[in-house]
């Protein structure tokens, strides 16, 4: 059965798409456009000359050990953050999902640090860990860890992980509670008269089902450990100790602003726009075919 | 096989004020291998009433045996009992050999049984073919069929239907309660089946228990519930057109109710007279709509009459006689029979 609606008329569909259009032109496929034509060029740091290089910025970026570092350390970072995120707020969604009194209210707490701006998680964060005031610096003293992320690089990462994970959690929660509500409870009934054990019924039965939501919250994570934690990094380690958390969209900002190398950061972004639509591939590929039942 | 045996058993919602029974102290007797059918209008309370059969929902009061073993605190899986979903509830995400089989894995059955006893009730069920499938391949008979095949490899101690067949249209539910008093008839497995539809009450049920607000009105057999209805409710409830509850009759006493089914008044030369108010031509069968001529009240009398007598004209005067072994009469103040 056909269900998308026929226009008559071939030009009424696309002053319809114009607007969302005009924005995506504008934000970015013009700065796309821009990040690409500077990544061919070179600058002087004033902005005096510009010239020609071809893939000489490419080049130079992948002979360089702390633009490949940065490369481990994003992965490190993104996969603590994503495997993190789902882990807790997969727990927090199955516990709520239990809950029946005040269950609104719990929802709604869970749900506020999604409103919360990353550099004011950051901060948050930052205040919390800072030595040797901040409150879980001074327990973790009491415990006998000398807390100091501005010199301890397993610190510092800590830290950016808890607040990036801290900020995403609200909504791997929602997706994964809206998950689990739509699993009928008849299901779950007939597993636990076939004998299956709570624990059981949950990575048998739940899990499988919630396999679509979780693999596109892997994803969503992962995207947003590479691109949307630049204000946490900013706010609480500008990528220190040395270059220990300078993931790579820190980088681009850092090369391109305060080292000045337009060419070299343009050439990041390029890097990290074939990253971004990799991963958009592979969610619409896998979510909408292969992670199904 | 077993026997279940409810005692007194009641159920409650909320507490203080909010206060909200369900069930009232219902106590029955199913014996081993019996098929009964709890049947009733929705909201009555056998759903809750199988439920708490089968472990899904607290006990408030009374207690349930199954195999004379008091069962009020074991958990489903330890009750032996299969239960098939209104939604048939199988694993989307299984195929129908899983599907099947997820029980008896659990149970730490030996593969190879596992494999028998899926294959033979896929051949009992017709099923072979579609092993390999996932639910949502299935139309809703099949899926049905695998729910029940989920159930029969089990071997359970009873068999719990949750309104299986509500989810079929007509032909196949008709085709399906069949296939389910045959399946029946091999198994010999003690069967708790609830229903809304009285149809399904009257061909499955070696007894039926009919409920009405939480209260059990009657337990008997079909034969039994259909000739000697315990209550107005049932007398209303079993057999369609219901049965005429009458408190104006001609010769009812006063504090009685009078019921006559429609197929139990015979239309004759003299007797009750009443005024034709509508006619209904359904085929062999025809229903005629009457009104009392003696004034009294707005009460309706059905008559279920047929093609071998003539047709009353509408607003003429027609005759009805009851069979007097067909009278049942019934307390008004509190519905119950006398």
């Amino acid at each position: 059965m056909e269900k998308r609606v026929r226009f008559k008329s071939s030009w009424l569909p696309w002053v319809l798409i114009a607007p969302q259009m005009a924005i995506v032109l504008v934000f970015f496929f013009w700065p796309a456009g821009q990040a690409l034509y500077q990544s061919v060029l070179t600058q002087d740091p004033f902005g005096g000359s510009t010239e020609f290089v071809g893939a000489e910025n490419f080049q130079r970026l992948f002979a360089d050990e702390t633009y490949l570092a940065s490369f481990k350390t994003t992965a490190v970072f993104s996969l603590l953050v994503a495997v993190c995120g789902l882990g807790i707020s997969l727990l927090l969604a199955v516990m709520a999902n239990r809950v029946m009194l005040g269950s609104g209210i719990y929802k709604t707490l869970l749900i506020w640090p999604y409103a919360v701006a990353p550099v004011v998680a950051g901060v948050l964060w930052l205040f919390m860990f800072a030595s040797p005031m901040g409150v879980i610096a001074f327990w973790l003293r009491a415990v006998g860890i000398e807390w100091n992320h501005l010199l301890n690089s397993n610190h510092a990462m800590t830290l950016i992980v808890v607040a990036a994970v801290w900020k995403q959690i609200s909504y791997n929660f929602l997706f994964f509670l809206a998950g689990l509500q739509s699993i009928p409870k008849s299901l779950i009934e007939a597993a636990a008269i076939d004998g299956a054990s709570p624990w059981r019924r949950f990575w048998t039965i739940v899990f499988p089902l919630l396999s679509p939501t979780a693999f596109f919250l892997l994803v969503i994570n992962v995207v947003y450990a590479f691109f949307d934690t630049f204000g946490i990094v900013d706010a609480t380690t500008q990528g220190g100790p040395g270059k220990d958390t300078s993931i790579l969209v820190y980088k681009v900002y850092y090369d391109g602003f305060k080292a000045l190398d337009m060419g070299g950061s343009a050439a990041q972004s390029v890097v990290l726009m074939a990253i971004v639509v990799t991963l958009t591939v592979i969610q619409f590929r896998f979510v909408e075919k292969k992670v199904q039942y | 096989m077993a026997s279940i045996t409810l005692n007194k058993l009641v159920k409650r919602y909320g507490n203080g004020k909010t206060v909200n029974q369900v069930i009232h102290s219902v106590s029955a007797q199913i014996d081993d291998g019996e098929f009964v059918v709890v049947v009733g209008p929705s909201g009555c309370g056998k759903s809750t009433l199988l439920r708490m059969v089968a472990g899904l929902e607290e006990i408030t009061g009374g207690e349930i045996s199954i195999g004379n073993r008091v069962v009020n605190t074991l958990e489903p899986s330890e009750r032996d009992i299969a239960m098939v979903f209104q939604n048939y509830a199988l694993y989307p995400h299984m195929n129908v050999f899983d599907n099947m089989a997820y029980g008896l894995k659990i149970a730490k059955v030996p593969l190879v049984e596992i494999q028998a006893r899926v294959d033979k009730a896929a051949k009992i069920l017709e099923l072979g073919e579609y092993m390999q499938r996932k639910p949502r391949e299935l139309s809703g008979g099949q899926r049905q069929r695998v729910a029940m095949g989920r159930a029969i490899v089990r071997q359970p101690q009873a068999f719990l239907f949750d309104e299986p067949l509500s989810n079929l249209d007509a032909k196949l539910r008709a085709h399906t309660r069949l296939e389910i008093q045959k399946l029946h008839r091999e198994l010999g497995i003690t069967s708790l089946f609830v229903t809304h539809d009285q149809v399904e009450a009257m061909t499955l049920a070696q007894r039926m228990m009919v409920m009405n607000a939480g209260v059990m009105e009657q337990f008997g057999t079909p034969e039994e519930v259909y000739s000697r209805p315990a209550t107005t409710f049932v007398a209303s409830f079993i057999g369609s057109p219901p049965m005429n509850l009458l408190k104006n009759a001609p010769d009812a006493r006063p504090g009685t109710i009078v019921g006559i089914r429609p197929e139990h008044l015979d239309i004759t030369a003299t007797g009750w007279a009443l005024r034709v108010d509508a006619l209904e031509m359904l085929g062999f069968e025809r229903l005629v709509y009457g009104r009392w001529l003696h004034g009294a009240g707005n009460e309706l009398v059905i008559v279920r009459s047929d093609e071998t007598q003539p047709v009353p004209g509408l607003d003429t005067i027609i005759h009805v006689t009851p069979r007097a072994d067909r009278l049942h009469t019934f307390d008004a103040a509190t519905g119950k029979r006398l």
